[in-house]
C-alpha cells in the first residue's frame, strides 16, 4: 500500500486501484475542533479536484478535494456519531471516503509523505 | 482541502501588517496560535475552542481584548455633546454605570456599538477594534473643540469572564482607589469603579461578551503581564482565544460589529431598540432620530433573530434564509453551539417570518438546512444584578 499526499492536506492511501482518502493531521490541527462531516454517497461518480466531502470546524467549513478521479465505493458512516476522530485520528480512523480509481497515472502528480511534509515545513 | 469561510482576516490590516500587542509574546508562550485580526496579531485559540469555549461556561476565562479603542472624553458639557452622537440618556448615567451605546450616522445607520461609563467627571468608552480608527475620525469631526478626546492606546484590556470570575478576581485583593469607592463585591452588572492592585491602578467594570458574569479590566500596558499572570496562576483561569469569544458571545444572543451590524442596518432592525433610551425616543436630536423613531413606530421591514439549526451543519454569515422559494433573510453569523451541540445563527428576516417557532430553511452550501426562530440569547445570561 503507497500513501500519497496533496497541496490541499488531503491523504490517499492506494491499494490495488482502491483509494481511502482522509485529511492530513497538519490539516485537523490547523481547523481545530471539527464539528461535522459531510461524506459523498456510494456510487458517485468524481473528477480529480471536485469538492467531494466539507470539514466543519468551530470555526469555518473547509471544502476536501478528491487527490483522484473515480466512483465512490464507501464514506466513512462512523463520523456521523463522531466527527472529532477527524482530530483525533485524522490519518487512519477518521478517513473520509474511498475511491475507484479510474485512472492510476493521477496519483503521479501527488507527492509521497517525505515532499509532503518538505511542504508543510516551508508553510 | 481549503477553508473558505474563515473569520479571522477578515479585517484590513494597516500597510506596516498587523502589530503587536503588549501580552503578544505573553500568548505566544502561553502556546497562543496567533492570527491577524483587527490589525493586531491575537490568539485565537491555545488547547480549542470547544474546550476553551466549555470552560468559561463552568469556571472562568481570561481574554485579551487590548486590540479594541479605549477613549476619554471630558470638557464642559460633555454629556449633551456626545448625545448628540449617541442614543442613550448620557446625562442620566450616574458616577460609576456603563451601558451599552450606539454610533450612529446621519441616517441611523449603526457605525459602531460600544460600552460608555461615566467614569465621574470624564466619560470612558470602549469601541471595536476594527473600527477604532474610523470612530476616532468622526467623533473628532462631530464633537466640539472644547470637548478632549483622549485615545489610552497605551492601555491594555482584559476580560474575565465565567461564574468563577468573581471569585477568582477577588484573590487579587483589589484596594478601591479612593475612599468612598466601591469594593470589588459591590459592583453589580454594568457598573464599575477605580482599584489599585499590588499599586497598579486599573477600571473595573462589571460586563462582557459571554452572556456571564465577569470583569472588563483596563490596566496600563507596562502592568497587564503581571496581571494576566496572577489570573491564570489561580487553578480557577484560563486563557480563552478569539475564537471562543466568537462562539461564546453568539450563544448569548450578543451582535458583532461588521458581521451583524453594519451601517446599512439600523437598531430597530437590530433589535436594539433599547439601546435607545426613554428620554431620547421623547426628544429626538441624535443621528437619524427621524428615521429611527419611524422605524419604531411602523415595526422594520427585517428582523435581526436567532435560529436554531437541525442536523450538525452548520451555517455561515452569507447564507441565505428561506420560506419555500422565497427567500426571505441572510445569515449574518452563525457557528456550532458548543454548549447546546448543535448550529445556532443569527439572521435578519423579513419582519413577518421574525415569529418565535417559525420553520424556515437556510442554504448552504447547496443544502437546505431546517431552522427555527428561537429566542434570543440561546443561552440565558447569567449576569450578576
Amino acid at each position: 500500500m503507497t500513501r500519497y499526499f496533496t497541496e490541499d492536506h488531503e491523504w490517499i492511501d492506494v491499494e490495488g486501484d482502491v483509494g481511502t482518502v482522509g485529511i492530513t493531521d497538519y490539516a485537523q490541527s490547523q481547523l481545530g475542533d471539527i464539528t461535522f462531516v459531510e461524506v459523498p454517497a456510494e456510487g458517485t461518480e468524481v473528477a480529480k479536484g471536485d469538492s467531494v466531502s466539507v470539514v466543519d470546524s468551530v470555526k469555518a467549513a473547509s471544502d476536501v478535494y478528491t487527490p483522484v478521479s473515480g466512483t465512490v465505493t464507501a464514506a466513512n458512516t462512523a463520523l456521523a456519531d463522531e466527527p472529532e476522530l477527524v482530530n483525533s485520528d485524522a490519518e487512519e480512523s477518521g478517513w473520509l471516503f474511498r475511491v475507484a480509481l479510474s485512472d492510476t497515472s493521477e496519483l503521479k502528480s501527488l507527492m509521497d509523505r517525505k515532499a509532503y511534509d518538505a511542504f508543510v515545513a516551508e508553510l | 482541502m481549503s477553508e473558505d469561510q474563515s473569520n479571522d482576516n477578515d479585517i484590513a490590516e494597516d500597510q506596516h501588517g498587523p502589530q503587536a500587542l503588549p501580552l503578544d509574546a505573553w500568548h505566544r508562550a502561553r502556546g497562543g496560535r496567533m492570527v491577524a485580526f483587527a490589525g493586531y496579531h491575537m490568539p485565537v485559540q491555545y488547547e480549542g475552542i470547544i474546550a476553551e469555549h466549555l470552560w468559561t461556561r463552568e469556571n472562568a476565562g481570561l481574554f485579551d481584548v487590548s486590540h479594541m479603542g479605549q477613549l476619554e472624553f471630558s470638557g464642559e458639557g460633555v454629556a449633551e455633546a456626545l448625545e448628540a452622537l449617541l442614543p442613550g440618556d448620557i446625562s442620566a448615567l450616574k458616577p460609576g454605570r456603563l451601558r451599552y451605546s450606539l454610533l450612529l450616522d446621519e441616517n441611523g445607520g449603526i457605525l459602531d456599538d460600544l460600552m460608555i461609563t461615566n467614569r465621574g467627571g470624564e466619560y470612558y468608552m470602549v469601541v471595536n477594534g476594527a473600527t477604532k480608527w474610523d470612530d476616532i475620525g468622526h467623533l473628532r469631526e462631530h464633537l466640539p473643540d472644547e470637548i478632549t478626546m483622549t485615545h489610552l492606546d497605551e492601555h491594555a484590556l482584559l476580560a474575565l469572564q465565567g461564574p468563577k470570575a468573581a471569585e477568582a478576581l477577588a484573590k487579587l485583593c483589589l484596594e478601591p482607589a479612593f475612599p468612598g469607592m466601591p469594593k470589588l463585591d459591590d459592583l453589580k452588572f454594568m457598573q464599575s469603579g477605580p482599584f489599585f492592585w499590588d499599586g497598579r491602578p486599573l477600571g473595573v467594570s462589571r460586563s462582557g461578551y459571554t452572556g456571564e458574569d465577569g470583569f472588563e479590566i483596563s490596566v496600563r500596558g507596562e502592568d497587564v503581564e503581571a496581571l494576566a499572570e496572577a489570573l491564570v496562576a489561580l487553578d480557577l483561569v484560563r486563557p480563552i482565544g478569539l475564537g471562543a469569544r466568537d462562539s461564546l458571545r453568539l450563544e448569548a444572543g450578543l451582535p458583532l460589529y461588521g458581521h451583524d451590524l453594519t451601517p446599512e442596518t439600523d437598531p430597530i432592525s437590530a433589535d436594539l431598540g433599547f439601546a435607545i433610551s426613554k428620554r431620547r425616543r421623547a426628544e429626538g436630536g441624535f443621528p437619524g432620530a427621524e428615521r429611527i423613531l419611524a422605524l419604531r413606530e411602523s415595526g422594520a421591514p427585517k428582523k435581526r433573530v436567532g435560529l436554531a439549526l437541525e442536523g450538525r451543519m452548520a451555517a455561515r454569515e452569507g447564507a441565505t434564509v428561506h420560506l419555500g422559494d422565497a427567500e426571505i433573510g441572510v445569515v449574518t453569523s452563525g457557528g456550532f453551539s458548543p454548549s447546546l451541540q448543535h448550529p445556532i445563527a443569527m439572521a435578519y428576516v423579513d419582519a413577518a417570518y421574525a415569529g418565535e417557532g417559525t420553520a424556515l430553511e437556510i442554504e448552504a452550501r447547496g443544502k437546505r438546512l431546517p431552522a427555527r426562530v428561537v429566542p434570543l440569547p440561546f443561552l440565558p445570561h447569567r449576569y450578576y444584578r
